[in-house]
């Protein structure tokens, strides 16, 4: 469904842009349809920059994102739009996503307005019931409130929501839960994964690598914008080929098993 | 002698009334003794490790004693608080990357923060360089400005600042919690070192990562909505926690080896009571799976073994 061809991304620092900075380097890999790709990476990684190039939000310096066959890389416009419509994203922080001026429900508005301006107000309201369903929100408790009424999870589940509004095949999930409490975050994991069951592919960009391990089928590890090392999620885990990989699981700190101090 | 903390409640005022943030701790930390604070946001933990450093204009004590190795501290007194900050209880911020002044090189911050506490720079200088060096920076840091260092190499830079007094007590606020994996690692690893080199008697490590503190502390300590929940030993709270939230949180965590498609986790329903006008009785009533009659009556926060105290009635 999607893939990456070879894509980087260069920006250019300094005064006056003189000097060269490779984010993303050549990397490349796939996300099908029903399946959940883990990037996985520590800060400066490029991991969101990927992201960012998959939503069309950061240019592609070089290589192409293909998307059902095509390459968006360079799209704009309508076309732009129109992918729009099947590939959409939801990050980090719930509550620096909505303007705490209006009601929290206005980024379900808003996507009606650009995307289904001809939709009957009855058509509508089925199809956000609908999508607070798949997301286990009563719409009764999140409709007419203001972001600050609301918890984390359920502003992160809203978003969601409003992703599922336009019937997406991609869905980008850049650290959806690195903000929300224990006690709630497994709730928006879940959720991930019964979205898959349905179909969704998704491209879930997370340092914590006990949650990628938790959702994907496949997992990539990214250090300074390069894929140290890609395969199924399970082999990447049990068996790791790179030193990078090996330090990283070594350094996680897991409940039930402590660190070997030195 | 250690930290003695008793019934300590501290409220933040605000327009519609006291929000009762911290209400009622009362708790021990003993000499040498790492106690990792755990709760999720708003249940009082940072309200609980700054109500022994400094309390702000917003904070106000309304009950409750802290005794710091035999002495009281004056903790509603600015003026005599300042004899015990940084000297006998000191703080790593939770920003601790941002805590440097950037318009100074770091050797003359540091040079006027402890001349402006009384002590002379020239005599700690030789510690300082010496503690540095075990943290891995050499003393060229000293002619540098922050900007010149890593958010890691800040991070450690402070660790060794906040302890340069040998302070009794050190309060890390979230220090982990900025930082990637390996750094994580590494920073943790420095906090047990400090201590078991002596920089530090005891220490309070504030943190939302249950898993990581459990790889450092000797006890954790679990607050819900402004009250203590469970305090024991690390590994009977992670491995035979008796209080329903402590069980309910841990097992939401997902570890690496944990998959969906093998054994699903699930979370705790249900939110946190506001504590503007908190419920009456046990504040996780209303989430807890067990709860029952006498739940509307307060569960008192007593040992049920030595050295493992709970605040639940069906723990007792």
């Amino acid at each position: 469904m999607l893939t990456l061809e070879a894509i980087s991304k260069v920006y250019k620092v300094g005064a006056f842009g003189g000097r060269e900075l490779t984010a993303v380097q050549e990397v490349s890999f796939a996300v099908g349809p029903g399946e959940v790709v883990s990037l996985i990476g520590e800060s400066g990684s490029g991991k969101s920059t990927i992201g960012r190039m998959v939503l069309r939000l950061a240019s592609v310096t070089k290589g192409r994102i293909v998307f059902d066959g095509t390459d968006v890389s360079r799209h704009t416009g309508a076309r732009l739009k129109a992918y729009r419509k099947k590939v959409q994203g939801v990050f980090q922080d719930p509550f620096s996503s909505y303007n705490p001026i209006f009601k929290a429900d206005r980024v379900l508005h808003m996507i009606r307005d650009s995307f289904f301006p001809g939709v009957s107000a009855s058509q509508w309201r089925t199809k956000l019931e609908e999508s607070l369903d798949a997301v286990r929100l009563d719409p009764g408790q999140v409709l007419g409130k203001y972001p600050h009424q609301l918890s984390g999870g359920q502003l992160q589940r809203l978003l969601i929501a409003r992703a599922l509004l336009l019937d997406i095949e991609l869905l980008v999930a850049d650290e959806i839960i690195s903000m929300l409490d224990a006690s709630t975050r497994i709730d928006v994991l879940n959720l991930l994964a019964e979205l898959k069951e349905r179909g969704l592919g998704i491209l879930f960009i997370t340092h914590d690598l006990s949650l990628g391990h938790y959702l994907s089928d496949r997992s990539v590890i990214l250090r300074r914008g390069e894929v140290v090392e890609i395969g199924p999620t399970t082999e990447v885990f049990a068996n790791p080929k790179h030193d990078y990989t090996k330090m990283l699981l070594a350094s996680v700190p897991q409940l039930h098993r402590k660190w070997d101090m030195a | 002698m250690g930290l003695r903390v008793e019934n300590l409640r501290v409220y933040y005022r605000t327009m519609r009334g006291d929000v009762k943030a911290l209400d009622g701790a009362t708790f021990e930390v003993a000499d040498g003794e790492i106690m990792g604070l755990a709760g999720e946001s708003g249940c009082g933990k940072s309200t609980l490790s700054k109500s022994l450093i400094r309390l702000d204009s917003r904070m106000k004590l309304v009950a409750g004693s802290v005794e710091l190795d035999g002495k009281m501290l004056p903790l509603t007194d600015h003026e005599a608080m300042n004899k015990y900050r940084f000297a006998e209880v000191s703080l790593i911020p939770q920003y601790a990357m941002s805590a440097l002044n950037p318009t100074r090189k770091i050797g003359k911050m540091i040079a006027e923060l402890v001349r402006s506490r009384g002590f002379s720079y020239r005599v700690l200088l030789p510690e300082l360089e010496r503690r540095l060096a075990l943290v891995g920076l050499s003393p060229d840091v000293l002619n540098n400005y922050p900007i010149e260092l890593s958010g890691g190499m800040k991070q450690r830079t402070v660790m060794v600042l906040s302890t340069l007094l040998d302070p009794s007590l050190l309060i890390a606020d979230e220090v982990t919690s900025a930082l990637d994996v390996s750094t994580q690692r590494a920073v943790a690893e420095t906090l047990v070192q400090f201590r078991d080199r002596g920089f530090v008697k005891s220490m309070i490590v504030v943190t939302h990562d249950l898993s990581l503190v459990y790889q450092i502390a000797d006890t954790i300590m679990v607050m819900y909505a402004g009250k203590l929940a469970e305090k024991a030993p690390a590994d009977k709270v992670v491995k035979e926690p008796r209080h329903p939230y402590t069980r309910l949180l841990i097992s939401s965590l997902p570890e690496v080896g944990v998959r969906y498609a093998e054994r699903r986790l699930v979370g705790i329903p249900g939110r946190p009571p506001g504590l503007l006008d908190p419920p009456s009785g046990c504040r996780f009533r209303d989430r807890c799976p067990l709860a029952f009659d006498k739940c509307a009556e307060e569960p008192p926060f007593v040992e049920v073994e030595r050295g493992h105290e709970v605040a639940c009635w069906k723990a007792m």
